[in-house]
């Protein structure tokens, strides 16, 4: 029950986009159509179900016993690029045809805001090892819904008159506001 | 020196960081529910940014090509680690506040981006410029979203009231979505700026 509710609070109810702004810039940049969308979620998803395993073991099982905590944001940032850089290779080896779906979007994931801010909120929660692995899984669930509706919202503003000062950033912008105002809708889940 | 004056004053305006090249925006978005945290913010930007520009510009011929991005990282990884630290012990309400907001400037792409595009080729003097140029760009930004979102959220400005009694309070400012309708206005009024220039 209580993984439960862990994940539908990364996933809709604390949605990382919309109401921690986190991984803001991937959702601006390839919400513009869905095919792209759909596979920088499910790279994003798949990247940071990983991390939160490795960087877990690496924060309780040797950060925390060797008094290294100060090292955590080096370490951390380390281990997300390195994994990313690792993935890349292990898919383009054994798995082509996902490798070449996901493309240049692999790379792109470690600078994703929402990949480190993942594992400081797991950090600062004090989850452990399997509450760690869902609230990934949510997280990274939650990226997906925000990044596919956006783009699907997005192919038909493409076909509308905005005016000219607003066209581009200025309307995804207040497009996601409005999302955001939505998704408050579902804080009630939790209480 | 003309040229030096130009690097400086970019990023207020027509490259302005948050505005025109949309880099940064968590903690744009995040931390400026009110004008303490965005100075905050902005302040500790301006501290990694003038550092790990300075120390990328000094080591850019040392660092082999295929490794750079990851050397960055690491040294700008260490200067977001002195900043943490430094709030933690003397400002512990402010580094609460901002949370996990600021180990976050790490992955920040203004900081990233201004080390691959202007640090590793440009003169130590020429980067430290534009580190504090795209630092103060970012913060006024910063503070003027954190002004509109907090006078219009609570009626106050750095805590001191502002407004008449009457004014309504519009508590949906300092909520995700007032982030987002309060920076993409300020993005539409400044395209609108520049296109009147033209």
């Amino acid at each position: 029950m209580n993984l439960l509710l862990i994940f539908i609070g990364a996933a809709i109810v604390n949605n990382f986009v919309l109401s921690y702004f986190l991984g803001l810039c991937p959702f601006l940049g390839v919400s513009t159509d869905l095919k792209k969308a759909t596979g920088m979620g499910f790279a994003v998803i798949f990247v940071m179900l990983i991390s939160s395993a490795v960087t877990w073991l690496i924060y309780y099982k040797i950060l925390l016993p060797f008094n290294l905590v100060y090292l955590q944001y080096v370490a951390f940032i380390l281990v997300i690029a390195s994994l990313v850089q690792f993935v890349e290779m292990f898919l383009k080896k054994f798995v082509p045809p996902l490798y070449r779906g996901l493309g240049i979007y692999l790379p792109l994931i470690t600078t994703n805001c929402a990949i480190l801010g993942m594992t400081l909120f797991m950090v600062i929660r004090k989850y452990n090892f399997v509450e760690s692995v869902v609230f990934s899984l949510g997280a990274g669930s939650g990226f997906l819904l925000a990044l596919l509706i956006m783009s699907g919202i997005r192919e038909r503003i493409n076909t509308s008159d905005i005016p000219r000062p607003f066209r581009g950033a200025g309307i995804t912008f207040i497009t996601a506001g409005c999302l955001a105002l939505i998704f408050m809708g579902f804080a009630g889940i939790l209480r | 020196m003309k040229n030096n004056f130009k690097e400086f004053v970019k990023g207020f305006f027509e490259q302005n960081p948050i505005l025109v090249f949309l880099l940064g925006l968590c903690p744009t978005l995040a931390v400026t529910t009110n004008a303490i945290n965005a100075l905050t913010m902005g302040l500790s930007v301006i501290f990694v940014l003038f550092f790990s520009n300075l120390i990328i510009s000094l080591i850019r011929k040392m660092v082999p090509n295929q490794v750079r991005i990851a050397s960055f990282i690491v040294v700008i990884a260490t200067f977001v680690t002195i900043v943490d630290i430094f709030l933690k012990a003397n400002f512990p309400s402010l580094s609460k506040a901002l949370g996990p907001f600021i180990p976050l400037i790490v992955v920040n792409c203004i900081i990233l981006g201004r080390a691959e595009a202007f640090a590793s080729r440009n003169s130590v003097f020429l980067s430290i410029l534009d580190a504090l140029g795209m630092g103060l760009g970012f913060t006024i930004t910063l503070i003027i979203m954190g002004g509109i979102r907090e006078v219009l959220a609570f009626g106050t400005f750095f805590n001191v009231k502002v407004t008449p009694d009457f004014m309504p309070k519009f508590l949906v400012m300092i909520l995700p979505p007032g982030a987002f309708f309060t920076l993409g206005i300020l993005v539409g009024i400044k395209n609108a700026v520049s296109m009147r220039k033209k």
